[in-house]
Formats: structure tokens, sequence, C-alpha cells
């Protein structure tokens, strides 16, 4: 049986099922990420002493991870872009440096997380180290899902373009907006565990 | 006009159309990253722990909004979208607000 609605929008609302499914999606990820964030304030104002993010944490590799994890976001919107303007060549170039900056992030958290380790820090540690790398740790999963979507939609996926351009553009639109969510959450991250 | 020219018209009102998004998406990605800068100095100046959580959360939720309303096409969607945003930013600041109020000792126990 046919999906309905993956590429005609309904009456009712003026959304393709797609859509809708996404932002409820991401409704329950502000509150996943919201109970996490609320679980910080909680500790952080109980607790009798906190470190200042930046006399732990590497600022300089952070702030660079969220100036690729920001060019990731405007590289997606620019593939879609490009599927809109039936440029499916360019599509692929675009989603492809998403895919790379998806990369360069998890291995630069990668050498994070390694320094932290070297130095015998684990979330078992102390409060800050736990809700650090439980935040972190949760986001990084996130990338990670997020980046093997646009993998498939740049590659198997895409055969799609071919039969049915419209739902494959739908496809890549929603993937994007769970890409941009993860940007979203990094960029209350990095100020809350690294700045302050 | 013949309907072949008619379909061209259409296609290059609609190229114009995402050529002004993309226009769009540079400008966000320059605010974004201007604001990163801003950030990142800030934090260098130490200041009184209320002063830098007040101007980072600033500085974040208008990096947010920039994501939100522009990547995310929360400035052109449908009333649906709007509705379901509209409960989980409530239930998020409820959820949100729990913890603040356990600051004032012994508000639960009341």
């Amino acid at each position: 049986m046919e999906i309905p609605y993956t590429v005609t929008t309904r009456r009712d609302t003026g959304l393709n099922n797609g859509k809708i499914g996404i932002w409820l999606f991401l409704a329950s990820e502000v509150m996943l990420f919201g109970a996490l964030f609320a679980s910080y304030i909680l500790i952080r104002t109980g607790a009798q002493t906190w470190p200042r993010g930046d006399t732990v944490l590497n600022v300089p590799l952070a702030t660079v991870n969220t100036i690729v994890l920001i060019s990731s976001s405007v590289t997606m919107v620019m593939a879609w872009a490009s599927l809109m303007r039936h440029r499916f060549e360019t599509f692929r170039i675009y989603m492809g440096i998403t895919i790379l900056c998806g990369l360069a992030f998890l291995v630069i958290k990668f050498f994070e997380y390694s320094h932290h380790f070297e130095e015998g820090l684990y979330p078992r540690s102390d409060n800050f180290h736990a809700i650090y790398f439980t935040l972190t740790g949760l986001h990084g999963l996130h990338v990670i899902f997020g980046m093997a979507v646009n993998a498939w939609l740049w590659g198997p996926g895409s055969k799609l373009w071919k039969t049915n351009p419209v739902w494959f553009t739908n496809r890549v639109e929603n993937s994007g907006l769970f890409w941009h969510f993860v940007d979203l959450v990094w960029i209350f991250l990095f100020p809350t565990l690294y700045l302050l | 006009m013949t309907s072949d020219h008619a379909v061209e018209a259409v296609a290059d009102h609609h190229a114009a159309d995402i050529d002004r998004h993309v226009r769009i998406y540079i400008t966000v990605f320059v605010a974004l990253m201007v604001l990163t800068i801003v950030t990142v100095a800030v934090s260098r100046f130490h200041l009184p722990v209320p002063i830098a959580v007040s101007v980072a959360l600033l500085v974040a939720i208008i990096k947010g909004s920039l994501v939100a309303c522009y990547f995310m096409h929360l400035i052109s969607e449908k009333r649906l979208i709007y509705a379901v945003l509209t409960l989980t930013v409530i239930f998020f600041a409820v959820l949100l607000a729990l913890p603040v109020l356990s600051y004032h000792d012994g508000f639960w126990m009341r």
C-alpha cells in the first residue's frame, strides 16, 4: 500500500505527512534535551562549587566545532536549494560537504574526549563531567544519526530523484530540519558548557 | 502566451525566488559566524556570572532564532507547525522553570 501524502499536501493542514512527522519528532527532541538542560541547571545551582567551562574544557577546539557545524547547516540548506533548482550534481556536492563537516565535528570531539580520558576524567569523575559527557555524548549520537541519513540520501537513496524528484526533495528537506536542529542544540550547548 | 512560455515564466519566477533564498542563507551564515565570535569574545571579559549567563543566552537565542527562522523556514511555515511548536515551547518553559523554582530552598516542601 502506498504511503499517502508524501508528495501532495493534505487539504486540511497544507503540509505533507513527512513534514508533520519530522516536526512532531523534533518537538519530542526539544523535550529530551530540555530535560537534560533542566538537570544541568538543577545540579549546577545546587553545587557548592562549579568550574568555569573554559578552565577545564578546550574552548578553541569547541569554537572550531561550532564554526564547522554552522557551516554544515548552510551547506545542507544549499543542498535542498540545489534540488529546488533541479541541479542534482550541485546537490551532491553540498550534501557531500555537509557529511564531511559532520565527520570533522566528530573527529574534533574524539580528540577532546581522548584528552579527557588521558587525564583520567570520566562521567563518574564529578558532576561537571557527568553532565558534560551526557549532553555532548547524546548530541554526538544525533550527529552520527544525521550523517547516516544524509549519507543514504547522498548515495543509494538518491535514486529516487530519477523517479520522483519532489518526494526526494521533501526527504532532503526533512533530513535538513533534523540537521539544523542538531546545530541549534549545539548553539546552546557551546556557551552553556564551555564558556560559563 | 503559449503554455510552454507560461511554464518557462513560472520556472524563471521560481528560480528567482530560490536565488533570493540563497542570498538570505549566506547573510544568515555570516551573521552566525559574527555572533559566534561575539560569544567567545564576551566570555574573555570574565563578567559576573549573572551578566555572563544573560549575555551568552541572549546571543544563543538570537543565533538559534536565525537558524530556526531561515534554515528551518519557520518564518513562512503553516499554522499546524506553529501550533505544535507553541505547545512545545510552553512545556519546555515549564521544564526549565522546575529547577529554577527549586533554587528557592524548600519550595516543594510548602
